[in-house]
């Protein structure tokens, strides 16, 4: 009950602070000091149009770096976790049981419908998330979304076949050579232009194609893959499958 | 409800934004499930997403995209913040892995005491 109380205080006290943040709140009427260089500088520098890409690749490439560090090391955490041992045929018969249950629920087929449907968008789901990811500095959208997109792509191929085998050497070699490739990117960054993380040791190119502002298409699909195939695993690991004795 | 169409619009993002926190706050420290309390990280998470752009907002801003819509010459008086919009979508990422290895924790608790209850778990409380 004491519980209950500190609770309910602690809310309150939280909602007075939240409710002087919104009664003092005016919204801005220009640009931050921060904000103003980027937009003035961005395009011109960078030749990235959509701005949010320009901070979040070049600007602020590191914190890139380090959120897709931190992506990673989850993905890994999830995957120590959920890790799936071998089945010892010596196990009690209690257990089988169990198995024998938890398999039949593995081995149900999805319905025609899902499984005609994962066919037919399957493909079109994966490409979707590539325009995303390779467009990322043009409109709106970029590798994580890219990424986040084709994990959904294989969100459906595990609905629509469970039984399907998603390879795990392969899930670890291209992400392994894309996280790789983008610190081998940033630090061409350091000796051929800027510093850290510049996208401009490729040719800035035509402004508004495709082929354009520097790395920054290469370093979003680099980001891309590595999210979508991390992400891929993840759901892999959390598909209901024999899992063995804790 | 007519005073709702004469405030800034993102006053009503942030108060939105507060409201979730507040609301994901109460579902982790009363809930006893711990599905229900990751659903209760996630409603903060996603409110404290919201209140960040809503003050990254300038009024009458759009997104900051450089196109026809959006003249290069005119860009720093119509876009909105582009920085919080770029740790927003930091913070979106973190989240999702953040979640991830919680509600791995989760299914190895179900699969070691048959319960999602956190009351179970007593013996490695303190």
């Amino acid at each position: 009950m004491i519980k209950r109380i500190f609770i309910f205080m602690m809310l309150a006290l939280m909602a007075l602070i939240f409710f002087n943040l919104a009664i003092n709140y005016n919204e801005s009427t220009e640009l931050s000091k921060l904000g103003h260089y980027y937009v003035e500088n961005g395009p011109q520098e960078l030749g990235a149009p959509n701005l949010v890409t320009a901070v979040v690749v070049t600007y602020r490439g590191l914190d890139t770096l380090g959120e897709v560090t931190v992506l990673f090391i989850s993905a890994a955490g999830v995957g120590l976790l959920l890790r799936r041992t071998r089945r010892k045929d010596d196990d009690e018969d209690l257990e089988k049981g169990d198995r024998a249950e938890e398999t039949a629920g593995v081995h149900k087929p999805a319905s025609e419908i899902v499984e005609t449907a994962t066919e037919l968008l399957l493909p079109m789901v994966i490409l979707f998330g590539i325009y995303v990811f390779l467009n990322g500095h043009l409109s709106p959208g970029g590798g994580f979304q890219g990424g986040a997109i084709i994990a959904s792509g294989t969100m459906f191929l595990l609905l629509a076949l469970p039984e399907s085998h998603i390879s795990r050497m392969m899930i670890s070699i291209i992400e392994s050579f894309s996280g790789f490739s983008y610190v081998v990117v940033g630090v061409l960054g350091v000796t051929l232009a800027g510093g850290f993380l510049d996208n401009r040791i490729m040719g800035l190119g035509t402004y508004g194609s495709l082929f354009s502002a520097g790395a920054i298409p290469l370093i979003y699909t680099l980001v891309g893959l590595k999210v979508g195939f991390e992400l891929s695993a993840v759901l892999d690991r959390f598909r209901k499958e024999d899992t063995g004795p804790l | 409800m007519s005073f709702l169409a004469d405030l800034p619009i993102s006053l009503i993002v942030l108060c939105s934004g507060l409201g979730l926190v507040l609301v994901g706050l109460w579902g982790m420290l009363t809930q006893r499930n711990m599905i229900r309390m990751i659903i209760g990280f996630s409603l903060t998470d996603t409110g404290i997403h919201m209140v960040m752009v809503s003050i990254g907002y300038v009024t009458s801003g759009t997104a900051p995209i450089i196109n026809d819509a959006v003249p290069l010459e005119d860009a720093v008086h119509s876009v909105v913040d582009p920085v919080p919009s770029a740790l927003v979508l930091t913070a979106i990422v973190i989240g999702l892995g953040v979640t991830a290895v919680m509600l791995s924790y989760a299914v190895r608790i179900y699969k070691a005491r048959k319960t999602l209850m956190i009351d179970e778990c007593t013996e490695s409380k303190w």
